[in-house]
C-alpha cells in the first residue's frame, strides 16, 4: 500500500460478499444474495469503529469476511498493509493470532464439552509453544484480567452466567495479545446491567493492551458511548461514516436521521416533543435490491434520480462521508 | 453506566459463597468425574455387571466345565437339564452349556469387531461428508448405493470369492472370522454415516466452531476437539445397536451356510439349529436367545450411561 495508509491498522477496500442462490437438480445459479455489497473503510490504530445497522443488513457477514472466515467475492482487506485475501492458508492461520473475534451468543460460542481452562488455552496451544506450567499461568492471568476468579479453570461453560461466559469468550480472544478485535454484537444477548459491565471491561482492556476494535451493534446509544467513529450500514452498503460526535449531532443520510430519531431521550419533557421519523415498508430483500439508491424504497425524501442512479460515496466535510444524492 | 472499578472485581465470587468455592475449584480429573456420574446410572451399572458376567462366563467357563463343545455322545441325546448337563443336550449329544460358552466367545468377538469396523467407517465417512463440502455429494451417494444394495446376495458373492484365499492364508477359523467381521462391518456403516453427517452439519455452524476457526485452529484439530466430542451421543447409540445387529447378521450368515462351519458353534447358529427342536428341548432355543438379548441390552445400558457421563451438562446432577 501507499505511504498515506501507514497508520491504518485495517483497511477494507470494496469488500463484496454474494451468496449464490441455486435452483434445480443441476444447481444452476439463478441469482445471489448481496449480503455485503462493496464496503470500504479504514480503522486507525487504537481506535474503535462502530458499525450499526438493522438486522439482516450484513454486519455479521461483513465481520466474517473481514476475518476471512468466509471467502470474499471481491475486494481486499489489508491488515497492517498485508492483503489478507491473497494469503495462503498457513500464512492466514499465522495472521489470525493478531486479529480475534468476540461473538454474540456466549451460550453458543464456548464448546460445552471443554473446560474454561482448555477453552482459553486453545489459541495458545495453536500458536505458541508453551510448557503446561506457563500455559496455565497465562490462563489464570487472563481470567484475572477479565475479572474472573482464576480458580475456575476446571469448570464447564454451562456452570456460568451469560455475563461470565462472555468474559470467558473475551479472555479467549485476548489470549494471544491481538492488536485487533472484532466485537460482533457482544452485548446483544446480555442483560442491560451486565451489558454495562462488559462494555466497561472492553474499554478497560482497550486502554490496558492498546486494542483496536470493530464494534458491531444495533444499539445506537451503546455505539455512541464506545465508538470513536461510526459507520451506518443499510442493505449491504455503508451509507454514512463519520466521527461519533458528528454523526450524532448532524446526521446527513435520511436513514441515519431516521435511526437516530428513534432513540428515546432521557428527559420526559423532551421525549414527549420528540418527533420520530417512522420508516414505512420493510427492508428490501438483499437478493433483489432496488435499482438506484438502496434506500430509495423507504426514503421519506426520495427524488426521481434516487430511483435511477446509485449515489456516490463522497466526503462532505473532514472525515464525514455519506452516500446520498440529497446532501 | 457503572463505575470502571466494577469490572475488575472478581465476577465468579458473586455466585458462590466462600466455603462453596473450596469444593468447586478443587482439582478434579475428567475421568474421575465421568466414573462418578456413571456409577449413579443404575441401569448402566446393572449393564456393566451383566456384561462382565457374560464375558467372564464365556472366557473362563469352558476351563471350569471341562466338556469339549464338539464332543458327541449318542447315548445322551435330547436330554433335559441334568447335573452332568446343566442345560441339557442336543439331538446328537452335544452338551448345550459347553456349546453356549464356546459360541459366546465367537459371537461376542464378531459383534464387537464388526461394530468397531462399522463405527469407524461410518464416523469417518459421516465426518468427511459433513465437514468437507465437496465430498458431501459423492460420499452420500456412495452411502445411498450401499443402502440400496441387496445385502445377502452381496455377502454371498464376497464370501464365495474370498473364503478359500483367506482360509489358506490364516487357517480355516481365523480366516472365516476375519471375513465375516469385515463383511458385516462394511455393510452396516451407512446409518452411522448418515446420522453423523447430519450432526456434523449442525455442529459445524455453531459459533464455537467458527470461533475455533477464527483462532486459527487447524481443521484436523477442529474435528477432534470440537466436532467429535459433540456428536458422541448418536455414535454411542449406533455402536450399541451395531453389536446386536452384527450378532444377528452373523447367525443369519451361518444359517445360510456362508458363515462358520456347521460344527463351529455361535449363539446365532445354536438358535437356528435349536428352532427345529423347540418342542423336544426348548432350552436349546431359550438360552442362546436369552444371552443375545442380555448382551445387547447390557451394552445398550452401558452406552446410555457413558453418554450421560461424558456430557458435562448432565454430570453432577
Amino acid at each position: 500500500m501507499t505511504n498515506e495508509n501507514n497508520k491504518a491498522l485495517l483497511k477494507v477496500d470494496g469488500l463484496v460478499k454474494h451468496f449464490p442462490i441455486t435452483r434445480g437438480i443441476f444447481r444452476r445459479e439463478v441469482g445471489s444474495v448481496n449480503a455485503v455489497d462493496g464496503i470500504s473503510f479504514e480503522i486507525q490504530e487504537r481506535e474503535t469503529l462502530g458499525l450499526v445497522g438493522e438486522s439482516g443488513c450484513g454486519k455479521s457477514t461483513a465481520a466474517r469476511v473481514i476475518l476471512q472466515l468466509i471467502p470474499a467475492t471481491a475486494g481486499n482487506v489489508f491488515f497492517k498493509g498485508r492483503d489478507l485475501t491473497s494469503l495462503d492458508k498457513e500464512e492466514l492461520r499465522k495472521q489470525r493470532q493478531h486479529m480475534q473475534m468476540i461473538f454474540q451468543d456466549p451460550q453458543d460460542s464456548l464448546n460445552p464439552r471443554m473446560t474454561v481452562g482448555s477453552i482459553i488455552s486453545e489459541p495458545l496451544m495453536e500458536h505458541k509453544k508453551l510448557q503446561a506450567e506457563e500455559r496455565s499461568q497465562r490462563v489464570e492471568q487472563l481470567l484475572i484480567s477479565v475479572g474472573m476468579n482464576p480458580k475456575f479453570t476446571n469448570r464447564y461453560p454451562h456452570e456460568f452466567s451469560g455475563g461470565q461466559r462472555q468474559r470467558i469468550g473475551i479472555a479467549r480472544a485476548l489470549a494471544l495479545s491481538p492488536e485487533f478485535i472484532i466485537c460482533d454484537e457482544p452485548i446483544a444477548a446480555l442483560d442491560v446491567s451486565i451489558q454495562a459491565q462488559v462494555i466497561n471491561l472492553l474499554e478497560d482492556l482497550q486502554e490496558e493492551f492498546g486494542l483496536t476494535y470493530l464494534f458491531i451493534s444495533h444499539d445506537l446509544s451503546m455505539i455512541r458511548h464506545i465508538a470513536d467513529r461510526v459507520a451506518v450500514m443499510y442493505l449491504g452498503r455503508i451509507v454514512e461514516l463519520a466521527s461519533s460526535q458528528a454523526l450524532y449531532s448532524t446526521p446527513l443520510h435520511p436513514y441515519t436521521q431516521a435511526l437516530l430519531s428513534a432513540v428515546p431521550i432521557h428527559d420526559p419533557k423532551l421525549e414527549r416533543k420528540r418527533k420520530g421519523t417512522i420508516l414505512v415498508g420493510e427492508v428490501p430483500s438483499p437478493a433483489n435490491p432496488p435499482s438506484g439508491c438502496n434506500f430509495s424504497t423507504r426514503c421519506p425524501r426520495a427524488e426521481d434520480r434516487c430511483f435511477k442512479d446509485s449515489p456516490e460515496w463522497r466526503e462532505v466535510s473532514q472525515g464525514h462521508q455519506v452516500a446520498c444524492h440529497l446532501v | 453506566m457503572t463505575e470502571n472499578t466494577q469490572s475488575t472485581e472478581i465476577a465468579g465470587d458473586e455466585r458462590f459463597p466462600e466455603e462453596e468455592l473450596e469444593t468447586l475449584t478443587q482439582h478434579r480429573s475428567l475421568w474421575g468425574d465421568v466414573w462418578r456420574q456413571f456409577r449413579k446410572h443404575k441401569g448402566a451399572m446393572a449393564g456393566v455387571i451383566v456384561f462382565i458376567f457374560i464375558t467372564l462366563a464365556v472366557s473362563l467357563g469352558p476351563l471350569i466345565q471341562g466338556i469339549e463343545p464338539s464332543a458327541i455322545n449318542f447315548s445322551e441325546r435330547n436330554f433335559a437339564p441334568t447335573l452332568a448337563h446343566p442345560l441339557g443336550t442336543d439331538n446328537i449329544g452335544h452338551d448345550t452349556l459347553a456349546q453356549m460358552l464356546a459360541g459366546g466367545q465367537v459371537s461376542l468377538a464378531v459383534g464387537f469387531s464388526a461394530m468397531l469396523i462399522a463405527l469407524l467407517l461410518g464416523t469417518l465417512i459421516g465426518v468427511l461428508a459433513g465437514f468437507i463440502k465437496s465430498l458431501d455429494g459423492p460420499l452420500m451417494r456412495l452411502t445411498d448405493l450401499f443402502l440400496a444394495l441387496p445385502i445377502l446376495p452381496l455377502l454371498l458373492v464376497i464370501i464365495l470369492l474370498f473364503r478359500d484365499t483367506l482360509r489358506t492364508l490364516y487357517g480355516p477359523e481365523a480366516g472365516i472370522f476375519m471375513l465375516i467381521v469385515f463383511v458385516i462391518g462394511i455393510t452396516s456403516w451407512m446409518h452411522t454415516a448418515r446420522i453423523v453427517r447430519s450432526d456434523v452439519l449442525g455442529i459445524k455452524e455453531r459459533e464455537f466452531v467458527i470461533a475455533a476457526h477464527s483462532i486459527g485452529t487447524r481443521k484436523r484439530r477442529i474435528i477432534f476437539r470440537h466436532i467429535l466430542p459433540n456428536i458422541l451421543s448418536p455414535i454411542m447409540v449406533s455402536a450399541t445397536l451395531g453389536i446386536a445387529n452384527a450378532i444377528i447378521t452373523e447367525s443369519a450368515l451361518s444359517f445360510l451356510g456362508l458363515g462358520f462351519p456347521p460344527d463351529f458353534p455361535t449363539w446365532g447358529r445354536l438358535l437356528y439349529d435349536g428352532a427345529n427342536f423347540i418342542q423336544i428341548t426348548p432350552a436349546r432355543v431359550i438360552w442362546p436367545g436369552l444371552f443375545i438379548a442380555l448382551t445387547v441390552l447390557s451394552v445398550n445400558y452401558i452406552g446410555d450411561g457413558l453418554r450421560d457421563a461424558l456430557d458435562p451438562r448432565l454430570r453432577g446432577r
